[in-house]
């Protein structure tokens, strides 16, 4: 019975904070969806009222759409491919004890307080610019050509840059994890005769599974709405090789003043993002609850 | 074979001097235990054994073989931790396997080593868990498990049951001592706990600040201490230290007689004093008198004696087993071999 009052006046006690945490849920995602099914064109307020599928059948028949998403889900990947891969190497190397400690990881976690579009504006200027960036002046050095990453590669440069600035971020989850491991096992694995691969493999990975699916997880929630860093180096181009979906309803809304195709834009990129996150916690989200 | 010989071997960490030198002999199939208080280097010294820490100075040789400068792996020794130092994310099978797993064995002759190890330890049923769903006493088991299959020449042990309750230590100490006499393969063992070294050992090393004080069979150090700190850490309770008048009758600086070598009367004894505590363990009590003109004095007499708080009550040592000791601490003669 205790117990009973107890749960209802938890209950209770929480009910306020749920629901607004509810309202301030639905009411943007019922308000987006019912623009969606709207014919609502900032330039052309005569022509409003329920259009059905309209919208949808005109954000999915864009040209660029199927490109969109699939350079969305490349963002995303290769971004995480960089930041996992890279963050476990900075991590490891940061665990070592070494002189000026201190300063050296204030230096790796740095990148990530610089605010997106200025990170951008840094690389497109002073690194990737064919005339004058850090780049280019290495490839003169070495006689070759200079690049000019954004018209050859846009996509990989953006997630260059996108990597660059998320890096910071994986390293620091891993290394704490990476602190967190008995010194203990460590040494037993030594005894045992385990190699520094063989630790690295069957004890250190392990160890920093649920830092790195907190990893994944996280930056996979930022980085399918990545739009600053495209917008301030390549708009999207050339043509629509470094658009995604983000980006492609900023064009749709704010270039053609369609509020209600932006909308069914909007809700694809939820579906999108949410049959993203299906697959994630198919396949790492065990890792949490250990 | 298991012979573990330290020469000269000393340890520093940056300045601090942790292990001065020491030189000491471990024969094939002896249980050693090193014991001393908290910072003593006891563990230090089992580390620089294993191969964990680098040595400053000396050299270790196993059989006779110099491996000072070998990895852990190549010295051919096994070591269970104090926290077990299991990987958690592997089952209990494939944590003892994992050394095997390791030496490249093939898998066959490594699911039979499991399972051979499995049954002597009791954890057949538990193969397929995870460390984090065993008790204290069975992750230890564990821990021993994965010692086991190795077949190293010498185990070590470092601090294994501190972890643990005192109903469950006292089980595992059993468990250990006989694992000795079944494998007959040297252990060195640590610990702070006196009564493990008394229990188990075959030779107990006394440590203090990096220094042997002495090196001994469980009885030659309880009826022979060399010196006070060995006198007053073997044994329990602790041995009654008394100075001054009484001692200078005896020829010493230091007089020590042991609790249960008090004899206990209510009526007359060379020494009297009033009892402050009087703990009944039920076979035993152990008194704390104030001893008039000597001070507190600890006694173990009978279960039945009963005495409580107040009470007046008469002691007489015996003197054939009193210890005397020097200025600098030393034993003088050896009062307690006679015994």
């Amino acid at each position: 019975m205790a117990t009973q009052n107890t749960k209802t006046l938890a209950r209770l006690m929480m009910a306020p904070s749920v629901l607004l945490l509810l309202v301030w849920m639905i009411v943007p995602l019922a308000m987006t969806l019912w623009f969606s099914f709207q014919n609502y064109n900032l330039l052309d307020p005569s022509s409003d009222g329920f259009t059905g599928f309209f919208n949808y059948e005109y954000f999915y028949t864009d040209p660029a759409f199927f490109q969109s998403v699939w350079n969305t889900l490349v963002l995303v990947g290769g971004v995480l491919l960089i930041t996992v891969i890279g963050g476990i190497a900075i991590a490891l190397l940061l665990d070592q004890p070494i002189f000026g400690q201190g300063i050296v990881r204030i230096l790796v976690i740095s990148p990530f307080f610089v605010m997106p579009p200025v990170a951008a504006l840094i690389w497109k200027n002073m690194i990737m610019h064919p005339g004058y960036g850090v780049l280019a002046d290495i490839s003169k050095f070495f006689g070759l050509q200079p690049v000019d990453w954004f018209a050859s590669y846009p996509l990989f440069s953006i997630v260059v840059i996108v990597a660059w600035q998320w890096l910071p971020f994986a390293t620091l989850i891993l290394l704490t994890a990476l602190q967190s491991l008995d010194g203990e096992q460590k040494e037993a694995a030594e005894m045992d005769g385990a190699n520094f691969i063989n630790r690295f493999i069957y004890l250190t990975l392990p160890h920093m599974s649920r830092a790195i699916t907190v990893v994944i997880l996280i930056q996979t929630i930022f980085l399918l709405g990545v739009y600053a860093e495209i917008l301030v180096t390549t708009n999207g181009g050339p043509g629509y090789a470094s658009t995604n979906l983000a980006y492609l309803i900023y064009r749709v809304a704010l270039l053609n003043y369609d509020a209600g195709g932006a909308a069914a834009g909007g809700i694809i990129a939820v579906i999108l993002a949410n049959i993203v996150a299906i697959f994630l916690m198919r396949a790492v989200g065990k890792n949490l609850d250990r | 074979m298991g012979r573990i010989t330290l020469k000269n071997v000393s340890k520093t960490f940056g300045e601090a001097k942790v292990i001065p030198s020491i030189d000491l002999e471990i024969n094939d199939g002896e249980f050693v235990v090193f014991v001393g208080p908290s910072g003593c280097g006891k563990s230090t010294l089992l580390r620089l054994i294993a191969g964990l820490e680098d040595v400053s100075g000396g050299q270790i040789l196993i059989d006779g073989k110099d491996y000072t400068n070998n990895a852990p792996a190549e010295r051919g020794l096994a070591m269970v931790f104090q926290s077990y130092a299991l990987y958690p994310h592997m089952t209990v099978r494939n944590n003892i396997a994992f050394p095997l797993k390791m030496a490249k064995m093939d898998k066959a002759a490594i699911d039979k080593k499991v399972t051979d190890a499995a049954r002597v330890l009791n954890l057949t049923d538990y193969l397929e868990r995870r460390p984090s769903q065993l008790s204290g006493g069975q992750r230890q088991r564990v821990a021993i498990g994965r010692a086991i299959v190795r077949e190293p020449s010498a185990f070590l042990f470092d601090e294994p049951l501190s972890n643990l309750d005192a109903a469950l230590r006292g089980t595992m100490r059993l468990e250990i001592t006989d694992l000795h006499h079944q494998l007959k393969t040297t252990m060195v063992y640590v610990t702070h706990d006196q009564i493990e070294a008394m229990t188990m050992a075959d030779k107990i090393v006394v440590l203090n600040r990096g220094n042997i004080e002495q090196v001994g069979s469980p009885l030659e150090l309880y009826r022979s201490p060399r010196n006070l700190f060995v006198a007053g850490f073997i044994g329990s309770p602790k041995m009654n230290l008394i100075e001054g008048a009484y001692a200078q009758s005896k020829g010493a600086k230091t007089a020590g007689i042991r609790p249960e070598h008090l004899l206990l009367s209510k009526d007359s004894g060379l020494w009297t004093g009033t009892v402050t505590v009087a703990e009944h363990l039920g076979a035993d009590t152990f008194l704390h008198a104030n001893v008039d003109g000597i001070g507190l004095i600890t006694a173990r007499c009978d279960g039945e004696f009963g005495v409580t708080y107040g009470d007046r009550i008469y002691l007489t040592p015996d003197e054939g087993k009193l210890h005397r000791f020097d200025g600098r601490g030393l034993a003088i003669g050896n009062a307690g071999l006679a015994a």
